[in-house]
């Protein structure tokens, strides 16, 4: 009968293995926090941009300028010759140039967004001019908390560092003793290999506890991302996760041999769904047809029941799908890495 | 391949091999006090086969010492008596039980060094000790083991801040957690400087005074002749040779080994023939620029080639002699050196 003294022991071999790294702490705790840091703060709502309208030196010109007054987020920008206005157009320097007054006439490139709101702009700033009250749209403005971009960023960053950790915390890890040889010279003793696997989960557990309050802590206090959910819910959410992708890592580095090996994999698995799951912004901007690939995703499901926690204040028994879908990839990982270890 | 007659290259082969061979071939039924024994042990690789057919018996309290080139097969004989890999074909007893039914029993009284291992860099000497401890029912205190390897001041340190010869001494540390009843070392003192490997070849007395059996492969002479009680030199997977150290040295027949080369002249300036016919000559091969002379009665043998020399007007360099080695038997039997892998 294996003692637990050995699960013990193993759990804390592996947390001394990632605590003393200096790196792994770095991009376990801080690199999470930069990159939350910095695109938090990037896209803070920062007041609305204004639209930038090219005007050439004419006998209309002045007419022009008094037009585009009318609308405070119109700016002009004075040109001597039409040849230089269109250059900056063509860089989009400028959003659109205004051509003439009479018959009004502008020139864009339709493609730009940008220019399609320089458009709309003008012709709310001609109505204006020639008597309207106002554009007849009422516009409420969205910058409550709970729907920013921060907002919806902060849930797909904790998804993907739980997968990122979870994967490179056992891969990396078990791919290195393999690589020393010291997996084959623990093969030698009565080592209980269940409890040796356990000793990865449960070590990911105890740094996933303070991942979370790290983590949890930055976005509350400094993004002032709200947590409407329950605590309970959010915990497991996040466990379920944090076992998945551990469950994940150890396949990817069931059979590696070097380093090498297990990052070319990690990185080819790791990729799709650092940019279809829903981290930086919405899956629904892919076309329909792959929005069912795009959720059987393990992180698409994580990132959508930690929104649906978080920000939407759902409690954990309404992500049945998200949960299922988890629980299964946790299953199939598991089974097929432990059915394909290569222990020497 | 340095030539070499009178030791049996080619059709001589047959012959003179018998002469020495201090009984290379298969053995019988284990003895009674057998704590590990192979019998017909063999492994393929594809089309090659690394071991082929190589018998040998651990008797209790003694070591016994696989001596052979790189690639001879040593590290997947010793890997399929530590229940590593598994054979293609043979038997192993290890203190009475098999590989397949009793591995947990004998985990428990095995001990293991490996070769190449490396411990984790950030683990100390002592938690490195606890976390193998760990896995077995019963263990040594560990101060006691950091005792017998000499680490005492290196209790707390980190690995990656050990020496070569710390970091083997480490790993046979490891290896007597559990106090085994059988030792297996597989190239202990590879890369480590003589007193390095010396410190290590103590930690290997040690156990033996203790009662304990070892197996041991190298590829070191040295280590082979002060440790081993009985030896088995192997080459291509088979077992060239057996006996103990002594017995094996004393079969090539040649009471001493004299070298020699010459200033100025090519090695053949002196014709083999001519050497040989010197009285107490046994053999006669080339090494480089050297030739090297299997001898009985030395002095007579060195009044010889003087004479030789003399009458051939050349100026002899580089006179030795040195008491026959189980290097000496090893290029008498393959034609190769052991360092030559």
């Amino acid at each position: 009968m294996a003692s637990l003294n050995q699960l013990k022991e193993l759990t804390r071999v592996r947390l001394y293995g990632f605590w003393r790294e200096p790196e792994a702490m770095f991009w376990v705790f801080l690199f999470p926090l930069v990159l939350a840091g910095v695109l938090g703060f990037a896209f803070r709502s920062g007041g609305v941009v204004p639209t930038t309208i090219g005007v050439v030196n004419g006998p209309q010109a002045a007419a022009m300028s008094e037009v585009l007054a009318l609308d405070e987020h119109l700016e002009e920008e004075r040109f001597e010759t039409r040849e230089e206005a269109y250059i900056k157009l063509r860089r989009g320097a400028v959003d659109a140039l205004f051509e003439s007054i009479d018959p009004p006439e502008i020139s864009m490139d339709p493609t730009r967004p940008d220019s399609e709101m320089a458009r709309m702009r003008v012709l709310r700033a001609l109505a204006l001019s020639a008597g309207a009250e106002d554009a007849p749209l009422e516009i409420d403005e969205v910058t409550e908390k709970g729907s920013r971009y921060v907002d919806f960023l902060f849930p797909g960053l904790l998804g993907m560092n739980l997968m990122g950790t979870g994967m490179w915390g056992v891969g990396f890890a078990i791919a290195d003793i393999r690589r020393r040889k010291f997996l084959k010279r623990m093969l030698v003793t009565p080592m209980s290999r269940g409890y040796f696997f356990m000793s990865f989960i449960l070590s990911r557990l105890v740094f996933l506890l303070f991942e979370l309050l790290i983590l949890t802590s930055f976005g509350a206090w400094v993004l002032g991302v709200p947590f409407r959910g329950d605590i309970l819910s959010y915990l497991i959410v996040s466990f379920t996760g944090a076992i998945l992708f551990a469950g994940m890592g150890l396949l990817v580095a069931s059979r590696a041999k070097t380093i090498e090996g297990v990052s070319g994999i990690m990185n080819f698995v790791m990729m799709p769904m650092w940019l279809a799951s829903g981290v930086f912004f919405s899956y629904e901007r892919f076309p329909e047809f792959l929005h069912p690939a795009i959720k059987a995703l393990p992180l698409t499901s994580l990132n959508d029941a930690l929104r649906a926690v978080m920000i939407d204040g759902e409690t954990v028994f309404q992500q049945g799908l998200e949960m299922g879908i988890m629980a299964a990839w946790t299953v199939v990982c598991f089974v097929i890495a432990l059915k394909i270890f290569r222990w020497g | 391949m340095p030539g070499f007659r009178g030791w049996g290259q080619g059709d001589a082969m047959s012959t003179t091999m018998t002469d020495f061979e201090p009984g290379a071939g298969a053995l019988g039924d284990p003895p009674a006090d057998a704590a590990v024994s192979a019998r017909g042990l063999v492994k393929r690789y594809g089309d090659l086969t690394a071991v082929d057919g190589i018998d040998f018996d651990v008797r209790r309290g003694t070591c016994l010492g696989v001596l052979g080139p790189n690639g001879a097969g040593k590290t997947t004989t010793i890997e399929m008596l530590e229940g590593i890999k598994r054979a293609d074909d043979g038997e192993i007893v290890v203190l009475g039980m098999r590989w397949g039914k009793d591995d947990r029993a004998i985990q428990e009284r095995i001990g293991v060094q490996l070769q190449e291992t490396e411990f984790q860099d950030k683990l100390s000497v002592h938690e490195t000790l606890r976390l193998f401890a760990s896995f077995f029912e019963n263990s040594a205190p560990l101060d006691e083991i950091i005792e017998i390897i000499g680490l005492e001041e290196k209790r707390t340190a980190f690995v990656k801040t050990l020496s070569g010869g710390q970091k083997q001494r480490l790993s046979i540390g490891c290896a007597l957690l559990n106090n085994p009843d059988v030792l297996f070392l597989d190239e202990p003192t590879t890369g480590l400087d003589p007193q390095a490997r010396r410190r290590v070849w103590d930690v290997v007395e040690t156990f033996k005074a203790g009662g304990g059996s070892v197996l041991l492969t190298t590829h070191y002479m040295e280590e082979a002749e002060r440790l081993a009680d009985d030896l088995i030199i192997v080459d291509h997977g088979k077992v060239i040779a057996r006996g103990s150290p002594a017995s094996i040295i004393a079969s090539l027949g040649a009471e001493s080994v004299v070298q020699f080369s010459m200033v100025d002249a090519a090695v053949d300036a002196i014709e083999e023939a001519h050497l040989l016919a010197l009285e107490g000559v046994n053999a006669v091969r080339v090494e480089g620029s050297s030739m090297v002379l299997s001898v009985t009665g030395t002095q007579g043998v060195i009044s010889g080639l003087f004479a030789l020399v003399d009458e051939r007007g050349l100026d002899l360099e580089d006179l030795r002699t040195h008491r026959p080695t189980l290097e000496d038997v090893f290029v008498a039997l393959t034609g190769k050196h052991l360092r030559d892998g």
